[in-house]
């Protein structure tokens, strides 16, 4: 007998046990994976807020400035009266001002000064420097698979027991030596801070959060397929739910046509012709800026579950994603020329734990000649391909799928150590598979 | 539906000619194997291995020999090994298979290791069916079979292959192992090596899948493969060509024949530190088998290869050398350093890449941020402003290089 | 790879020579470096069949293993070698000058300054290639655990006191090459790599004879050819003329040359135990030294063209001038020398077989902080290096084209100049983002506050080094119409938080590792004649 899937039971039903193992149960630890808007952070906030009010003294683990903030934002958001510290660098400008707006949060660069407060949020950097006389009961390490195993190393002393999340599927964290001779070790201080717990935690209570409320119905299974084949996540909305409109018809233009595709499937790829390029090849700088320029002119306005009524799709819903800061920075100059200055470009690194309704993706392999560890990473691939909402827009040259077969993957292989993702090689050609699917050609 | 069967036979045929007359096939080798995974999109490679053609021979003929020759010493050490590691009936093979692989099973108290003698590669590929079927009509025993030969379609060809052993559980699932002579040194092992290891193996395990699926669809002729994707309901994965759940149990109708499951697991066994007794470890090859079944499934057609070649091409080491040279140089080669440690014929590309001044021949990152400039000559005149666009980002960027290079340089010497 | 080196590398295809690609030496070198150039057997891990080792170049040790499986001639090789290593090592050793280290006191927890002893100077080892590097680590992992047949009078096949000793030094050796900039033990191939650019790949340049043809090619060839005669040419016996480097042989040499060699040393060896008088046995020795002398002129044959392209390649360095931040990485090389040597005259166990997850971790923060180091270090003191830092946006250089005196606000106002650049360079420079000049080898902090005509000119806001006064002290703020180099990298690391002690390592890396045990011999078995 099949029943329908109800995502939002789904949804609640992981996130109860895991907090009922997490406020309640005996295990040191709680591993949670959350695929592409799975409602992490929402997660966090919940938990902290659950803690806190259960009378836990709780510090919480995040491993960028920004996260923190964010979190701290959050937190207030929900609730205001908490008492919350904001534990910050030394440095200049060390936390967003926005935090002098929130009357119960305390920003000090001293551990001490922050003692007693219901919750403490800094880096994983900081905390590293923290003493504690005494551990604290809770903590909540966030982003932990894009934590290193030896950041958690320099600060597990400082909590007895705690939540992990985060989303196995971004970017891994990276030494920028060479580590190899720990590869296979339980503590290889290079790898993921989960996979070391688990080595030598393995029967911790681990969890997933199976529904991606951001990922339309049209994404979430390519991104399930292609990132996450063993663990996959299902989308929390239907093929309906969610609608792409335009209020001025396309001119037939390539931009257009692709717009008009991806309003449509949700996916589309504006393919120019087969060239070897640099990397800020200028034809497709200019042609992720048109698209995006076309975008705004055209009135799009986005219908979701979130609101009956269509909200227009303005600058500060769209997103550029490139794999290169020099990318960034030509796409951001020719979007000025053409008068748009408010719309977010930036590398796959920064858009990690983003979200906008329709992202356009200048290719990590488009135009190039050769392809690079870098440039076949899966985490890149998937933070690029996983930040929408309504649709996404890729911009690359003709030829990857050639490209590709030129650069095979020959991996080394480390004895020991987890199989966990598919190979880069191979999800890039699962998405390149995909994307012709909803292939416009252009000739600009 | 099988295509028509004469033109397999012409297929045949015409690498016949290709390989020279009398001239045997060579069977896909460890380092052919290598080879495909190095460089898969190299036509030259595709069509000398895929109508065996011996590329050591052929190097030689050509004036460029192979630097690849194996000491003696190794040969015998890695031989000797080999044998101590499968004697007395592969007690230690199957007790390490029993440990690291299948530990709930029955131990291997005693094994059937049936004997694979046969005439010829496609003798043997039958011989090996045909015990992996007896195998499989022995449940709760374990099987060892030493050297089998197993038959893989590669680009259109049939390309025999020669794993160190596999191994029939109990519980009728199958084991690739392979026997390597790196150490094992406190655990861990060169990753290149391991890797290389991974990859041969998953190549062993997608053919032993081929037989597999094979023996599960017999007697009622059912052929099956819904197992893996009946996972998600929403039938989503238009996407890969294969899944990566463990090969399907299908079942026919009348639940007759289940399929024979090949492990996605292999046994790596290798020398322990700095002894001559086995070490052995587990290997997950579901990233190199999902790579490798894609691979196969985009290399040219070596049917398409040998269309475009000129009639009476022969590739026979009888033949003078620049006779050979000119039908080598009638199939494009995309070489690449890396060849060099892969393919036979990689001193040959290497001096024709370097004549033609392929700025690819100094490693394939050089290109990465050249741009459409392939050769040294266009490169240097860029940098230099008598060529090139001066608004290509790459031609700007050899200029600024050059000029800040030479600025440098300049500086130093005052 | 930049494309700066990209284009170095073109250059010297074009021109038949390797192009610079430093225009200063980056590695220390020793007056009296030990070079040691090993072959190894092929076919098992770490089975030596002979070595080249020695200080003077004109008179190299020849160490060689007639029969590489008999465990006893290995042994004896082993010992032999740590006869001439370990006393190279001891001459540094026993040399020391009195230095200061900062400690963390333990009953105070303070951190106090100590007088302590460091050595004057440092041993250094150079091997052909990386190849060379891997050996000595596995010489040493092979070494380190054996038993003498003090510590354990039943050991199967004791080795002689200094074995172990050597284990522990060559193990500290090839652990101390993993970190970046360090000179202890070093590659040749490497190190020629960092400062020519060759007209061949990356993975070409691992060929030594191939590499030094290209930087230094025999007259009248060029470095295209006299590389490929180095990496292919054989002589009518099918040898090649150029033996690689090692520490494997050509496979040409071991089935041609040497089986047959080992073969007739078995055959003597034989014979001479069968001997039945004194007379048969004096005969016998004779022809058993006689074979033995072979091997040892055959290993002599395959290392010796090495040996002679490693003191070429010293030559070659020796030309460039030192890097101006090399002698400090090198007082870093000997920290480290002391520190090991403190160790073994404490009489601490031999280094583990794996690291702790502490010791791991740490060893890991280290090496990351050397690299940055390295990469700060190497940009400030080889204009070429810095240009390639300049092309990629993370320094600029230019003339200074105005100085407008500013001051910071509050009750002591501080100068806090702003400085206008005029470059070519296109820096990626974001708001306030910090840049650093070199003043005095010291690092002076700017951040960035604008750009003028479309980035041709960068206003700075100069922050620190200008002295306690209001008025910057003189020389301390660029003047109009200096050159000036600023870079977005730090020059100097901060030191990152301190780990836990392995003892109390938590319960996410496993807990706390227990006592150490001393480590088991491995097991050595007799014959290993399969």
């Amino acid at each position: 007998m099949t029943t329908l899937f109800d995502p939002s039971a789904a949804a609640t039903q992981a996130t109860d046990a895991i907090l009922h193992d997490t406020l309640h149960g005996t295990a040191r630890g709680v591993v949670v994976d959350s695929p592409p808007g799975a409602g992490k952070s929402t997660l966090v906030v919940r938990a902290a807020l659950e803690l806190a009010e259960a009378g836990h003294p709780l510090m919480v683990v995040a491993q960028t400035n920004a996260q923190v903030d964010d979190l701290v934002l959050r937190l207030a958001e929900k609730n205001p009266e908490l008492p919350v510290g904001r534990l910050h660098s030394s440095d200049a400008d060390p936390y967003d001002k926005a935090l002098d707006g929130l009357e119960n949060v305390r920003k000090s660069a001293k551990a001490a000064d922050l003692a007693g407060l219901a919750v403490v949020i800094s880096t994983a950097a900081k905390w590293a420097h923290v003493k504690a006389d005494e551990p604290w009961r809770y903590a909540i390490v966030d982003e932990a698979y894009q934590m290193r195993s030896d950041a958690l190393l320099a600060v597990a002393g400082l909590f007895e027991r705690a939540l992990f999340v985060g989303d196995p599927g971004q970017l891994d964290p990276f030494a920028i030596v060479g580590s190899e001779q720990w590869a296979g070790l339980t503590y290889d201080p290079s790898a993921s801070a989960v996979t070391t717990l688990l080595a030598h935690n393995p029967d911790l209570p681990q969890h997933r959060l199976p529904v991606s409320w951001r990922l339309p119905a049209s994404a979430a299974p390519l991104v399930s397929d292609a990132f996450y084949p063993y663990t996959p996540f299902r989308s929390g909305t239907g093929h309906g739910d969610r609608r792409l409109s335009l209020a001025v018809p396309s001119d037939g233009s390539g931009p257009d046509r692709v717009i008009d595709e991806a309003a449509e499937s949700g996916w589309g790829l504006l393919e120019l012709p087969a060239r070897h390029t640099p990397r800020t090849d200028p034809e497709a700088v200019r042609a992720v800026a048109t698209v995006v320029r076309r975008l705004l002119d055209r009135a799009g306005a986005a219908t979701s579950e979130r609101s009956p009524d269509p909200t227009p799709l303005t600058a500060d819903r769209i997103a550029v994603g490139t794999a290169h800061r020099d990318q960034a920075a030509a796409i951001r100059a020719a979007l000025a020329d053409l008068g748009v200055t408010d719309v977010v470009v930036d590398t796959a690194n920064r858009l990690q734990g983003r979200e906008y309704d329709v992202t356009v993706v200048l290719h990590p392999l488009s135009g190039r000649p050769d392809a690079t560890a870098f440039h076949l990473e899966t985490g890149r691939l998937c933070v690029l391909a996983s930040r929408h909402r309504h649709a996404c827009i890729v911009v690359c040259r003709a030829g990857v799928g050639d490209l590709l077969d030129d650069y095979p993957s020959t991996e080394p292989v480390q004895l020991g150590t987890g199989v966990k993702f598919p190979d880069g090689w191979e999800a890039n050609h699962a998405v390149l598979a995909h994307l012709a699917e909803h292939r416009v050609m252009w000739r600009p | 539906m099988p295509p028509p069967r004469t033109r397999g036979t012409a297929l045949r045929h015409r690498l016949a000619e290709l390989r020279g007359p009398d001239v045997p096939a060579k069977a896909l080798d460890a380092r052919a194997l290598a080879a495909l995974a190095a460089n898969p999109g190299c036509a030259r490679r595709a069509i000398l291995d895929g109508a065996g053609v011996n590329k050591a021979a052929l190097a030689s003929a050509l004036g460029s020999p192979s630097a690849f020759g194996q000491s003696q010493f190794a040969l015998t050490r890695g031989n000797a090994f080999e044998a101590k590691v499968k004697a007395d009936g592969g007690a230690e093979l199957l007790r390490l298979v029993h440990e690291k692989l299948d530990r709930t099973a029955e131990p291997p108290t005693e094994a059937r290791v049936p004997d694979l003698t046969a005439t010829g590669p496609q003798g043997r590929t039958a011989r090996t069916a045909l015990e992996l079927r007896e195998a499989a009509a022995h449940p709760g025993a374990w099987t060892l079979l030493d050297h089998p030969m197993l038959a893989l379609d590669v680009a259109g060809s049939p390309a025999f292959l020669e794993p160190d052993a596999v191994v029939v559980h109990p519980d009728g699932s199958w084991t690739v192992v392979e026997i390597k002579s790196f150490p094992l040194l406190d655990g861990s092992a060169d990753p290149a090596k391991v890797g290389a290891a991974a990859r041969q193996a998953a190549v062993y395990v997608l053919a032993l899948e081929e037989v597999a699926a094979r023996l599960g669809a017999e007697p009622e002729g059912c052929a099956g493969g819904e197992g893996a994707s009946a996972r998600r309901p929403e039938g989503s994965s238009t996407v890969a060509p294969s899944t990566p759940a463990e090969a399907p149990r299908t079942r026919s109708a009348q639940d007759r024949a289940p399929a024979p499951r090949v492990r996605h697991r292999i046994l790596l066994v290798c020398p322990r530190d700095f002894s001559n007794l086995p070490a052995a470890s587990a290997v997950d090859i579901r990233k190199q088998r999902a790579v490798t079944a894609r691979q196969l499934t985009r290399l040219t057609r070596i049917e398409d290869i040998a269309e475009t070649l000129p009639e009476g091409t022969c590739f026979s080491p009888e033949l003078p050398a620049d006779e050979l040279t000119a039908a080598v140089e009638s199939v494009p080669a995309t070489y690449a350093p890396e060849c060099l440690s892969a393919c036979e014929l990689a001193f040959h590309c290497r001096s024709r890449s370097r004549e033609t001044g392929a700025v690819t021949s100094l490693g394939r990152p050089v290109r990465a941020e050249l741009g459409g400039l392939t050769t040294v000559e266009d490169v240097l005149a860029a940098a230099r402003g008598e060529a090139g666009d001066p608004d290509d980002p790459a031609v700007a960027a050899l200029r600024r290089a050059a000029a800040l290079r030479a600025e440098a340089l300049e500086a130093a010497c005052r | 790879m930049s494309l700066i080196s990209t284009l170095a590398r073109l250059e010297a295809v074009s021109t038949g020579r390797a192009q610079p690609a430093a225009t200063v030496r980056h590695r220390h070198l020793s007056d009296r470096p030990l070079v040691f150039v090993p072959l190894t057997t092929a076919g098992e891990a770490g089975a030596p069949l002979g070595a080249l080792v020695g200080t003077d170049r004109d008179a190299p040790r020849l160490l060689a293993v007639p029969q590489p499986r008999d465990r006893d001639l290995r042994f004896a090789f082993l010992a032999e070698l740590a006869d001439v290593v370990l006393p190279y090592i001891d001459a540094y050793a026993e040399v020391v000058e009195a230095a200061e280290r900062t400690e963390t006191d333990p009953e105070t927890g303070k951190r106090v300054k100590v007088e302590v002893d460091l050595c004057a100077d440092a041993p250094q080892l150079i091997v052909p290639s990386r190849g060379g590097i891997d050996l000595v680590r596995l010489l040493g992992r092979s070494m380190r655990f054996r038993r003498t047949a003090e510590q354990d009078p039943e050991t199967p096949y004791p080795a002689p006191p200094r074995v172990p000793l050597l284990g522990r030094w060559l193990t500290h050796f090839g652990e101390r090459a993993r970190v970046p900039g360090s000179s202890l033990l070093l590659a040749m191939t490497d190190v020629l790599s960092r400062h020519w650019a060759t007209g061949q790949s990356t993975l070409e340049d691992q060929h030594l004879g191939a590499l030094l043809a290209w930087i230094d090619p025999p007259e009248g060839l060029t470095g295209a050819e006299a590389a490929l005669r180095a990496e292919l040419e054989r002589d009518a016996k099918g040898q090649l003329t150029c033996p690689p480097a090692g520490p494997a042989t050509d496979p040409a040499f071991d089935n041609k040359l040497l089986a047959p060699a080992i073969e007739r040393y078995d055959r003597a060896r034989t014979a001479l135990a069968a001997a039945e008088d004194g007379l048969e046995a004096d005969d016998r020795l004779g022809a058993l030294t006689a074979a033995e002398r072979e091997i040892r002129d055959l290993v002599l044959s395959r290392t010796l063209p090495t040996w002679e392209k490693v003191w070429q390649g010293l030559d070659l360095l020796r030309e460039l001038p030192e890097g101006a931040h090399v002698e400090e990485r090198w007082t870093r090389d000997r920290w480290s020398f002391t520190g090991h040597r403190d160790r073994v005259l404490a009489g601490e166990p031999p280094q583990p077989r794996r690291d702790d997850a502490v010791t791991a971790a740490n060893k890991l923060a280290t090496r990351e902080r050397e690299q940055a180091r390295l990469e700060a270090q190497e940009a400030l003191d080889d204009p070429l290096v810095m240009a390639g830092r300049r092309l990629s946006g993370e320094a600029f250089a230019g003339e200074v084209t105005d100085v407008v005196m500013a001051y910071s606000e509050g009750k002591r106002p501080s100068p806090r100049p702003l400085v206008t650049v005029r470059t070519d360079d296109r820096p990626h420079l974001g708001e306030r983002t910090k840049v650093y000049r070199s003043l005095g080898g010291k690092p002076q902090s700017a951040e960035f506050v604008g750009v003028e005509e479309d980035g041709a000119y960068v206003v700075l806001r100069v922050l620190d080094k200008m002295g306690r006064g209001k008025e910057p002290e003189p020389g301390s703020v660029p003047e109009k119409g200096d050159r000036v180099c600023f870079t977005l990298f730090e020059h100097e690391q901060r030191g990152g938080a301190k780990l836990p002690d392995p003892e109390e390592t938590p319960w996410t890396h496993g807990g706390p590792p227990g006592e150490a045990t001393l480590e088991a011999a491995d097991p050595v078995t007799s014959e290993d004649v399969l």
